[in-house]
């Protein structure tokens, strides 16, 4: 079977809580905690890499390379941050990013029963991210 | 003959045909707008009834208004007076001015006489709406159930008018329909004019 191109996706509000998790690969599923952990612990790392920049305007990690995995992260004007996790050298995870980011300005930003830096509980919004990742999906197995 | 072929000229402005204005307006605006409307509607009620009975409310006085207007701009300052009339009136005409299409569909109910359904598979003010599982039944298109109540009052047909989901086989959401139950004496004033 081929692999999933993405692992997982985190959506991060601008204080660094994780405000939505979706894993799309069988193994290495986090539990509530691990990924509330991790996703605070990235917005941290973000700041961090900002700060270090020995050049200014600097806006942070986009991409992080290891050896089997690739993690791409895209931060709104606003502070939220949206990153996913795919296999190393997917394509085109800026453009899916920003398909994300439309998604949520959209289906969350829009729907007046989502309350501001809260988790996002909208069908909408998970029926939307459900068809791009699998466009996507489809599109790298086209390959 | 001078002037032909020039725009006509009006000596007076009242003989001016009135324009047809712009005819869209985005669609993220009205999405902003009308979530902030629900949103300070939650916070002015304690139940879902209530919520829903003040944003059917806030379409009424839209309903009134756009039947005023497009009997002068469309219909020549005629009304209709026929139940069908106004129907097919509301389900092409408003529906093309206020969401820039017709309704997807316009039915007579098969158990009740008085009760005829306007149904739309993606209703304009919810695309964008996720209601929470807790709100049950709720949905924000009674503003739209408000707007037809409010054209069809104005017009003389009194009737009661409410929205709802209603699931479709082989679809994930739900279509929208909107259920129109006239009074009495509408009825009895068709059967008169037979």
């Amino acid at each position: 079977m081929a692999q999933p191109a993405i692992y997982s996706l985190f959506i991060i509000n601008k204080s660094g809580g994780l405000i939505y998790y979706k894993d799309y690969g069988s193994a290495g599923r986090m539990d509530t905690n691990d990924s509330l952990r991790l996703a605070s612990l990235w917005h941290s790392m973000h700041a961090i890499s900002q700060q270090l920049s020995p050049i200014p305007g600097c806006t942070g990690i986009d991409l992080l390379q290891a050896h089997n995995f690739d993690l791409h992260c895209f931060q709104s004007l606003t502070g939220t941050k949206f990153f996913v996790i795919c296999e190393t050298g997917a394509q085109n995870m800026e453009t899916l990013l920003k398909a994300i980011y439309e998604l949520y300005t959209d289906f969350v930003l829009k729907n007046p029963f989502y309350e501001m830096e809260m988790p996002i509980r909208c069908e909408l919004f998970d029926l939307n991210i459900a068809q791009v990742i699998q466009k996507d999906r489809l599109a790298l197995l086209g390959r | 003959m001078i002037g032909v072929g020039k725009a006509k000229q009006y000596a007076n402005v009242l003989d001016k045909p009135l324009s047809r204005g712009r005819q869209e307006v985005s669609l993220s605006a009205f999405a902003f707008l009308f979530s902030e409307l629900v949103q300070y509607n939650q916070t002015q009620v304690d139940n879902i009834a209530e919520l829903e009975r003040r944003l059917e409310d806030a379409g009424y006085a839209v309903g009134a208004r756009v039947l005023e207007l497009l009997c002068h701009r469309e219909k020549g300052n005629r009304r209709e007076t026929r139940l069908l009339g106004i129907l097919s009136f509301i389900h092409s005409t408003v529906w093309k001015v206020l969401f820039g299409k017709v309704a997807d569909s316009l039915e007579k109910g098969t158990e009740h006489e008085d009760e005829y359904m306007i149904s739309e598979k993606e209703l304009l003010v919810n695309r964008f709406i996720s209601v929470p599982k807790d709100m049950g039944a709720f949905n924000c298109g009674a503003f739209v159930a408000g707007i037809v109540k409010g054209v069809l009052d104005n017009a003389g047909f009194p009737a009661v008018v409410t929205a709802h989901f209603v699931p479709i086989e082989g679809q994930q959401r739900p279509r929208t329909t909107i259920l129109i139950k006239f009074a009495e004496e509408v009825l009895h004033r068709e059967a008169r004019l037979g």
